[in-house]
Formats: structure tokens, sequence, C-alpha cells
């Protein structure tokens, strides 16, 4: 039982880590400082600009992989994962 | 070949590769039918999960509204690859291992409660109606333009299609076609990418094209579409924001929240073999989304380019109406694209003053299919993007077709009006009620609320304020019962239809706003389009307020909820 609830726990770290980064390089970085941003530029992307068009999109691809990764290891290290049986 | 000889060959031979997919593999059982099953590998599911999320919206319709948005288009962009981000964390995995068949099933199964699915039911109809409105819109304009008919002649011969194209196969035979369709949508949205790029900037990948200088000369594109733009006196086109910033925040936020919330993309991952592939198939669903997302902002910014330089010409002369190209011909008969002479000099003024500018109707949904034909691609490129388009928006009816018949048959008639139901009449009732979801979509098609993407971001602000919250808390609040779901769901669709029938007119028709749907009138400055993520805040907070008020689950359910939040032990999933 406890098990269960310490897998529990080191998931949702896990998810609250994943959602900031999501949070930072969508909402942070593509609208609320994209004026600040937009001051750098990235070849000829404004960088602002650049994450509320590309960044922020790559980052995503990144983030659930990087959070299936370690979900896989949890699993595992939690003795919850799905083979265990068979 | 001529164009029209050419669209007709290419077009039809993939249509005559989906449906002989479709005809090879079609559903024999009611589970077939749903969810093809549960035999998908992640890589392949990621692709369907793709080809049934990316729509006209996406592929016919964003590009075209980011050309004319500029900066404040990335919030399609963002909030519509952004919610995959939720869905792999907080909804995909926990629901495969629930292993239900729908959504509103699984609803009804945590809040125990036949009321909760039927509302679940509800919520599910009045978010994907929405969505096939949308997605009616863009079949019909890229109808009318291949057919060369006007667009509502266009739109009724779409509807016909996707009836066929639906009823004949279930989730078995859409998963394959789907992933055909993926192939033929990436690759006509890319090849023309890359052509412009090239043509444009030297670069073929547009990804770096749009942020590269232009071919011979030291200015960067954007900074060039910004002075031409600015010239003819628009906005800026990096740094011209929707509205305002708070909108643009609300406006991602709904669009993601409404991701995870869209039952047609959540009953995907009920089709993984395992809770680990949940997790990992969202993640190649965006991968393959995220070619034609990243790839979209290029596309945009350059047709806005070649448009203006088509009709404001380089050597600072304005195209002369009478030697106009046949792209503009051909799509001022679908309706879609107008021009006016004001000044009679037969010579077409391009602006930003609505007493000066002559192009006087410039349909956002046309630029993407109008693209290549602007840019003097070869014909072959130009039917490919046809065939895209349509496939693109024919494998996104088929799935809200399937989630809105499914809905009806499964959960309405056999899980709780009729549960004797045979697995023959479960069948054609959801045949009849996709037939009638067409019949609907297709009516409140020849006037559209907004552009393609416009009325799906209609759909997702739906879904948004409903199902993601009632989902969410159903895994992550042990303590959430049935009355605090049930009026949260309420409350959600309920505040955000008003506010959107308010200002859209009630069921879209525009004549029966009460409440002209302009900027001083809206809450906030907050447009229809991006309520939903205030809906699911009401959602959040009414049924956090009544579940404290009210009874907690009983002890069975959280016992469900612990178990649903681990991995282990998931079976495949199972009808009751």
């Amino acid at each position: 039982m406890s098990q269960k609830a310490d897998y529990w726990k080191a998931n949702l770290r896990l998810i609250s880590l994943c959602l900031a980064i999501w949070f930072v390089v969508s909402f942070v970085f593509g609208i609320i400082l994209v004026e600040p941003l937009n001051n750098i530029s990235l070849g000829g992307y404004k960088l602002g600009f650049w994450f509320a068009q590309q960044g922020s999109i790559y980052v995503f691809v990144a983030l659930i992989f990087f959070y299936a990764n370690r979900m896989g290891k949890l699993d595992r290290e939690h003795d919850v994962h799905e083979d265990k049986d068979v | 070949m001529s164009l029209q000889a050419m669209t007709y060959l290419v077009v039809g031979m993939t249509f005559a590769l989906y449906i002989g997919i479709a005809i090879w593999s079609r559903a024999a059982s009611t589970k077939d039918f749903y969810v093809a099953g549960s035999h998908v590998h992640p890589v392949a599911n990621g692709m369907a999960t793709a080809a049934d999320w990316m729509s006209a919206a996406s592929f016919i319709s964003m590009a075209g509204l980011i050309a004319f948005m500029g900066y404040g288009g990335s919030v399609f962009l963002m909030g519509w690859t952004g919610g995959y981000v939720l869905l792999a964390m907080l909804l995909a995995p926990y629901l495969r291992k629930f292993g239900k068949f729908t959504v509103p099933e699984f609803i009804g199964d945590r809040y125990y409660s036949k009321t909760a699915r039927i509302v679940a039911v509800i919520c599910l109809i009045v978010a994907s109606v929405t969505y096939v409105i949308g997605q009616m819109k863009g079949i019909g304009v890229a109808f009318s333009r291949f057919l060369e008919v006007d667009y509502n002649v266009g739109l009724v011969i779409g509807m016909g299609i996707v009836f066929v194209y639906a009823v004949l196969g279930g989730m078995k035979g859409i998963t394959y076609t789907q992933i055909a369709q993926y192939c033929v949508l990436i690759f006509a949205y890319t090849i023309p990418a890359i052509f412009i790029s090239m043509q444009l900037t030297g670069m073929p990948i547009p990804q770096l094209g749009l942020g590269s200088t232009m071919a011979g000369s030291e200015v960067y594109l954007l900074d060039r579409l910004d002075m031409v733009l600015t010239d003819l006196g628009f906005a800026e086109y990096t740094t011209q924001a929707r509205l305002s910033y708070l909108n643009m925040f609300v406006y991602t936020m709904s669009l993601m929240i409404g991701t995870a919330g869209l039952p047609h993309v959540i009953i995907r991952f009920f089709t993984v073999p395992k809770v680990k592939d949940a997790r990992s198939s969202a993640g190649w669903a965006l991968v393959f989304i995220a070619i034609l997302y990243t790839t979209a902002p290029g596309v945009a910014a350059m047709a806005r380019l070649n448009l203006i330089e088509t009709i404001n010409q380089p050597d600072g002369t304005q195209l002369v109406y009478a030697e106009r190209p046949t792209w503009i011909k051909k799509w001022e008969e679908t309706g879609l694209l107008a021009f006016e002479d004001k000044n009679g000099d037969g010579r077409i003024t391009y602006a930003a003053d609505p007493e000066v500018n002559e192009a006087v109707k410039i349909d956002r949904d046309i630029m993407v299919l109008a693209n290549p034909e602007i840019a003097g691609l070869p014909n072959w490129v130009i039917a490919l993007v046809a065939a895209g388009g349509l496939a693109a928006a024919l494998s996104t009816a088929a799935g809200l077709l399937l989630a809105i018949s499914s809905a009806i048959s499964h959960d309405l008639l056999k899980g709780v009006f009729t549960p004797d139901i045979t697995e023959q009449q479960e069948l054609l009732a959801s045949r009849v009620a996709m037939a009638f979801a067409i019949l609907v979509a297709g009516y409140l098609g020849f006037n559209p609320p907004d552009f393609a993407a416009g009325t799906v971001a209609l759909a997702f602000g739906l879904a948004a304020s409903s199902i993601f919250p009632a989902l969410m808390m159903g895994i992550f609040n042990k303590n959430m019962n049935k009355e605090g779901a049930i009026a949260g769901m309420v409350a959600g669709l309920g505040v955000t239809l008003l506010y959107v029938f308010q200002h859209k007119g009630i069921m879209f028709i525009a004549s029966t706003s009460f409440l002209g749907d302009m900027p001083e009138n809206w809450f906030l400055g907050i447009e229809p389009n991006a309520f939903g993520a205030i809906g699911a805040l009401i959602n959040f907070a009414v049924a956090y307020g009544v579940s404290k008020v009210t009874a907690p689950p009983p002890e069975h359910i959280q016992h469900i909820v612990e178990d649903i939040r681990v991995p282990h032990g998931a079976g495949e999933a199972i009808s009751h």
C-alpha cells in the first residue's frame, strides 16, 4: 500500500516538474515575456516569436518522451509495472 | 495534363486507397468497430492519432489564419500541440488502465451515476458537432475549388462523401486508413512548403527558411514581411498580438485543455496494448503533429508575402485586374475571394484602410490551398495539396462521427435506456446517429460561425470547459463525488455555451445573437473562441465546492481510483 502511495507521490513530483517547464516555454516565453525576449534575435527570428511559433513545440515533444521514460523507470522501481505477472 | 484532370487523378487515387483499406479491414464486431481490438503499436497509433487530430482546421485553415494574424496566430500553434503534454501526463495512461470504450463510460463508472454519463454524452455531442461544422467548412472550400463550383455545392458533395466514408468502416478501418491519410497529408503539406521556402530563401527546410534571409539579399524574410505590411498600413507581422496578451493566454490555455478533453483523441489511447504505450503514444502523436505544426508558420508568412507581392508587384505597380492570374479567377468563382475596383483604375489596391482596400474578400481558409498556385508550383503539387486537405478533413470528420455515434449507441442506448439491445441493433443505431450528425453539421456549415480553425477553436472551448475537468478530477481527486462532477460539467458547459451563443448566435445562427460579436461586449476582452479556459475554471470551482458539502464517493470508487493510478494489472479494453 505505501509502495503505491510513494509511487503516486513520485509521479506527482515528476508531473509538476514537467508542467512547470511546459508553462514556462509557452505561456511565459511565448506570451508574458514575449516583448523583452523579442529584443534578442535568433537568426532572422525574434526570440519571443520563435518560442511562440517553433521552440515551445520542440520542448513539448521532448517533455513527453522524458516523462514516458522516467515513468517507465518509476514503474519498475516501485514494482507496479504491467509485466509483473507475465 | 490540365490542373483539373490532375486533381481528379490524385484525389481519386488517394480515395481509392482509403476505401480499399476500409473494405479490406471492415469492422465485424462491435469491439472492432470501436477500438480495433487493442493491438495497435504506439508508433502506428501515434501516426493515426496525428491524422485524426490534424483536421481541416490544421491543414487548410490554420496557416491561412496565421498569415493574417502573424504573431497572434501562435495561439493555435502552442494550443494545439501543448495539449498533448497534458494528455500524456494527466489522462491517457489512467484512462487506458481503466480499460473502457468511451469517455462517458469512464465518467459514468467513476462517478457511479447514469446521470453523469448522460451529461457527459451531451457535452461530448455539443463539442463534437461544433467540431464537425469546422470540418464541413474546410471540405466545402476544398471541393468548391477543385470541382469549380459554388461553396454551398461543394459542401453538399462533401457531406455525401463523409457519410459513405464514415459509415463504411469502424475504428479498425479508420486506424489503418488514417495511417495512409497521415502519409498523404504530411507529404502534401511539406512538399509545397519546401518548394516555396527554396524559392524565397534558398533554404529547403521551412522551419529554418522562416528565419533566413531572402534569396539574393541580406534582408531577413520576417523583417521584409514586417516592412511590406507596415508600408501598407497593416500591423507588424512578428509583434501583432491577438487582441491582448490576456486574450492570447486564455485562448492558448483553452485550446490546450480542449485537446486533452476531446473524446475522439482520448479514445485513441484506449487502443494501445499497455499503459506504458499510452504515454509514448502521445509522444509519437505529437512528433507527427509537430512536423506539420512547425512547418505551418513558414507556410503562413511566405503565403502572405507571396500574396502581397502578387498584388503589389515588386516593381512598384499594382496588379492589373484584367491580367490577373488564373488562380484568382478560379477562387473568385467559389465566392471566397472577391475584388471591387473602388477607384476605377482597373488595378487592384491592397491596403489596411477599408476605404481604399479593393481586395474586399479574402477567405482565410483558401490560403493554404491557393498557396502553391500563388507561388506558381507545378500542377501535381497543387493536386497533392487538394488531396491532403481532403485527407485531413475526412479523417477527422470520421473520427468525430465515430465518437458521436458511439456515445449515442453505446452510452445512451446500450448503457442507459435499452441495455438488452443486440450487437446488430447497436451498430445500426450508431450508423443512424452518424448520418444525423452529418446532416446537422452540414446544415450549420452553410453559415459557419467562423473560419474553419475558429469554429474548431469553439469546439475545443466546449470540450475544455466540460469534459477535461471531470476526467482530471476523476483521477487526481479521490474525494470528487457524482454531485460535484455533474454540477461542474453543467456549470462549465453552460457558462461557455451561454457566452458563445450570446455573441455568435444561438446554435451559431448569427441573427439570434443578443449581444453583438465585438470586443466592447466581451468579458475582459476575451473572445468567445477563447472562453473555454474560463469555463473550465468555473467547472473546477463548482465541482470542488459542491463535493465539499455533499457525501463523499463510496469506498469501492476510491479503490477504483487507487487502482487506475498504477499500471500493474491492466487488461484489454473491455465492455461491461
